[in-house]
């Protein structure tokens, strides 16, 4: 369905109303209309301003110390017997994901706006802790929406926040997870709309959100394609990132959706299977609907009403996905698959035994797939898993599903 | 073309009163009594009635209708159980206009077409989408207007009056003026303000102007109802629903009778404001 004109570039979205196609647009009420263009207007002069981008650049290298490497992960490779895995070392940044590129951009949009606090909802908490980092940092108060179940399962991260000086907040509503938090962003957000800048932590949302985090996050992208040239001479074959709401994703495909030789996967969370309601694979098994100021796919019943999901990682647990996602997976360039929690958390397991590296959930899934393909593939093969983030929040949820103790 | 809400609107003008708009939400505890609620409202006073759509996240409404939303749902209510609730008070009511209001995804789902055939097949007069400001004309605004049902836009106190002519563009029936940045129920604003941005409105356009979220006592809608040409009252019905319900959801009074009576109240606020103006 809903299959569109093959186009001449992958590149080149959103349009002016701010679609991908048919996803995409503003679907919020009026009172942030005037918020939303504002913000579009004041990033279209940020994008191509010299100072701005030289005091991102800054940032990134002495704050959050990119470039983050791309890394043979040697032990992984031997381990599946076949193509060679790569591993896009987000976890590395500063603040431990890859959530602390987004947020040092649209930090430094809310300087330039004159903004005077900040508000954010966080699934995981990483794009939670990524922003009351930067409001640290530049000196701004933060409220942090999270919902409930999530404050419970990420209780590390709860406390970084709180350590950072930001006020997190409960949601109670529905499942208490990311869709509730982000409902009550956006109550805030309507109610204070003189002096408040909605950091936004996914590439999702209304236009311009899902394309200025999509460009802060190209910078993943951008990297590991110059640094897979520079270490094996050749773009990859493969490359694989998970998709919540799809930052870390599209961050690494968009530089390579060009490329037409390069097989894109995005990886949802298929929780405990697609047959029932205890998944968030929208990609999968959901279908196009409006939500939270954009057109995507969302999980959802017959009568529009959306549904909670299940993963057992806080940072997939949403219902819908960014919006260019959606057109990607129309468009048949991006092929997106699901992933169990179980096989998130067999590759969590493995992950950290042959490399030492523990993964956040989130990644494990991408890894996850990358276990299933890889051992099919020649051994002169290239993947390269974005690992979005470390998994130190998760060693709660893991021993939990581990019957273990810590 | 005219319709019950342009009939309505002249007709209170004429008399020289403002309209009290009344909110509540479809199928809010259960379809029954929602539809006695319903036919309770004009015989209560209410002018015109803003018929709620439940939708699982409301990102606009505060606690109190994202309450009633949730008891609709588990209610069993859905957009198609709304649509027959309006068809079956229309089948006793052809003169009060009916407005639904709620969030876009169910109608989208529901099919644009095929919903707004059966919203007006049910008597549905206008919609008010709050999720689809003047970009998105193109999704429903512009097809309701060719189907002849009324589009009913929101202006906000961030609405200048750079934007005010975009907003006003495709608008029909009244404009609905959101008195604060906020959600439903929050407290009332400045009225002095409201005033002001009523008469700002005006200055934009010959359309009816009613003001909603934050109007909860006859002596606050009096006070609106003096420069409005309606006052919408929600969250103080919805409330009114609520309070006589248990923990279980079973109902400790009659829900139609503690809404008449709060609307009768608010009703004789509305029609005194012109009078109080006066003074």
């Amino acid at each position: 369905m809903n299959k569109p004109a093959m186009p001449n570039s992958f590149r080149t979205g959103p349009d002016e109303q701010g679609m991908f196609g048919i996803f995409g647009g503003r679907f919020v009420a009026e009172t942030l209309m005037p918020l939303i263009l504002d913000l579009e207007e004041q990033w279209n002069k940020a994008k191509t301003d010299p100072e701005f981008k030289a005091e991102l650049q800054n940032l990134s290298t002495h704050y959050a110390g990119r470039p983050s490497k791309l890394y043979f992960a040697e032990g992984l490779t031997k381990h599946l017997g076949g193509a060679k895995v790569y591993f896009k070392r987000e976890d590395l940044n500063h603040t431990g994901s890859h959530k602390i590129n987004n947020c040092l951009g649209q930090i430094l949009l809310a300087k330039r706006m004159g903004k005077k606090r900040i508000i954010a909802e966080t699934g995981a908490g990483q794009h939670g802790v990524a922003s009351a980092t930067v409001a640290a940092r530049f000196g701004y108060p933060c409220v942090v929406y999270m919902g409930a179940t999530d404050v419970a399962r990420q209780s590390p991260n709860v406390f970084r926040m709180k350590l950072l000086g930001a006020e997190v907040r409960p949601v109670t509503a529905g499942h208490g997870t990311l869709k509730d938090a982000m409902n009550e962003a956006l109550r805030d957000w309507v109610t204070n709309v003189e002096d408040t800048y909605y950091l936004i932590g996914t590439a999702a949302g209304p236009h311009p959100y899902p394309e200025l985090v999509r460009d802060f996050q190209s910078v993943i992208g951008t990297e590991a394609r110059a640094q897979m040239l520079e270490q094996e001479g050749r773009l990859p074959d493969v490359i694989i990132a998970a998709v919540g709401g799809g930052s870390n994703a599209i961050g690494l495909f968009h530089p390579f959706l060009d490329d037409k030789d390069v097989r894109i996967i995005g990886i949802e969370a298929g929780g405990r299977g697609l047959d029932g309601i205890e998944h968030c694979a929208s990609m999968s098994a959901g279908k196009p609907g409006v939500l939270h100021g954009n057109r995507t796919y969302l999980l959802q019943n017959s009568d529009g009403q959306i549904l909670d999901g299940h993963s057992i990682s806080a940072g997939l647990d949403y219902p819908g996905v960014g919006p260019e996602h959606s057109w990607l997976r129309d468009s048949g360039r991006v092929q997106y698959e699901p992933i169990l929690d179980d096989e998130a958390l067999e590759a969590f397991q493995l992950t950290t035994r042959v490399e030492g590296i523990i993964p956040a959930l989130e990644s494990a899934h991408a890894i996850a797939h990358a276990m299933k393909i890889v051992p099919k593939m020649d051994k002169d093969q290239l993947v390269i898993v974005n690992l979005s983030g470390r998994g130190d929040k998760d060693v709660h949820t893991v021993a939990n599903m581990l019957g273990m103790e810590i | 073309m005219t319709t019950r809400i342009d009939r309505r609107m002249a007709k209170l003008k004429a008399e020289g009163r403002p309209a009290l708009v009344t909110y509540f939400m479809g199928g809010d505890p259960d379809y029954d009594t929602a539809l006695a609620i319903m036919k309770a409202l004009p015989g209560a006073g209410s002018d015109i009635i803003e018929l709620g759509m439940p939708f699982s996240d409301p990102m606009a409404d505060g606690p109190a209708i994202q309450a009633a939303g949730l008891r609709a749902l588990k209610g069993g209510q859905t957009l198609a159980k709304t649509l027959k609730m309006a068809s079956e008070f229309r089948a006793g009511d052809d003169e009060t206009p009916i407005v639904l209001m709620g969030y876009y995804n169910p109608i989208y789902i529901y099919g644009v077409d095929r919903f707004l055939a059966d919203a007006k097949a049910s008597g549905i007069d206008g919609l008010i989408v709050v999720d689809l400001p003047p970009e998105m004309d193109e999704e429903l605004c512009i097809p309701a207007l060719k189907a002849g049902v009324n589009f009913i836009r929101l202006a906000t106190p961030t609405t200048d009056d750079k934007r005010l002519p975009k907003v006003l563009e495709n608008t029909s029936g009244f404009v609905y003026y959101v008195s604060m940045t906020g959600i439903t129920g929050s407290a009332l604003a400045d009225t002095t303000k409201v005033s002001a941005a009523v008469t700002r409105i005006k200055g934009h356009t010959a359309l009816p102007v009613c003001v909603g979220f934050g109007v909860k006592t006859a002596e606050q809608a009096r006070v609106i109802g003096a420069s409005a040409d309606g006052v919408v009252v929600g969250t103080a019905i919805v409330n009114a629903i609520a309070n006589v319900l248990g923990p279980k959801g079973e109902k400790t009074a009659d829900p139609a009778e503690a809404v008449a009576t709060l609307v009768s109240g608010l009703a004789q606020g509305v029609r005194s404001a012109r009078l109080a103006a006066a003074e």
